[in-house]
């Protein structure tokens, strides 16, 4: 592989790894929000259960 | 931009993205000083000019916020901010790797364009410190809006630092005569330029969606303490 060739995947690689990253932050928060419903939910169920 | 479905924006990305990495290593030809290190040009540029694009937006919805007041102009404001750090970032790597195969070094300080691009990219990294430094609210939300404001000024500035310095490390490609390239590495540079606008209007949608799925979350819990 020449300098040129190696630099210029250096460059390509650089944006597809701070893709891959900005994915898996957002995956990652998904992944919380679904949790945060989930035990929301969990308490509204709560709540019907108590008052009925 | 938020009337487009999300997965319509994921799809036009992932295509246009697809072609533009046709165009860049299929189509566009080897430029005879550089060689294929030129090529670092078809992502760097539209990265940078996106960047821009993110900040002006976030410059435009900061703009409404203080003068239409609608609701959600500050989160949206934030999120092209965030979007605009994110590019900014990518563009000072790439033109890095770039000046280090074309000019020996990562950087040169005496080139205005660079100098200025990182005040730019600096100025609105202090956006973050100032929105979480100041407690939640209207308050914050003005503040912000008009650090923003005040941000878009270096923007121009930035842009034309080429044609202000006249430097000869960092050529003017783009001139009022036309662009200073092949139609066809013209061609390739407008795929790649439209596929990164897209990039941005797809991950500007996916963060903000996920912002006030945060916001409506927090509303319920705090209506269900």
């Amino acid at each position: 592989m020449t300098p040129s060739e190696k630099y210029t995947a250096a460059a390509y690689l650089v944006v597809f790894v701070a893709l891959l990253a900005y994915v898996l932050i957002i995956a990652s928060k998904l992944q919380r929000l679904e949790r945060d419903v989930g035990e929301l939910v969990e308490k509204l169920r709560e709540r019907g259960l108590d008052s009925g | 931009m938020s009337r487009i479905p999300l997965a319509g924006l994921v799809g036009a990305t992932a295509a246009l993205f697809a072609l533009a990495i046709s165009l860049i290593f299929f189509y566009a030809p080897n430029d005879p000083n550089q060689g294929l290190s030129q090529r670092i040009f078809y992502f760097h540029v539209p990265i940078a000019l996106t960047a821009y694009t993110c900040f002006g937006w976030g410059a435009w919805k900061a703009l409404l916020h203080l003068w239409r007041r609608p609701e959600g102009a500050d989160l949206e404001s934030y999120v092209a901010i965030h979007q605009g750090v994110i590019f900014g970032s990518l563009t000072l790597l790439t033109g890095s790797i770039w000046a280090r195969i074309s000019w020996g070094v990562w950087w040169v300080w005496g080139d205005d364009e660079l100098v200025l691009f990182l005040v730019l990219f600096l100025f609105y990294c202090a956006y973050f410190m100032l929105r979480y430094s100041v407690e939640d609210g209207p308050a914050r939300a003005n503040m912000c809006a008009v650090y923003a404001l005040f941000g878009v000024v270096l923007i121009p500035i930035s842009f034309f630092a080429i044609r202000l310095s006249r430097s000869i490390i960092h050529p003017e490609v783009f001139k009022l005569s036309g662009p200073q390239m092949a139609g066809s590495q013209f061609l390739t540079f407008c795929v790649a330029l439209v596929a990164m606008l897209f990039l941005f209007a797809t991950l500007y949608q996916t963060e903000l969606a996920g912002k006030r799925l945060d916001l409506k979350l927090r509303e319920l819990r705090e209506l269900l303490a």
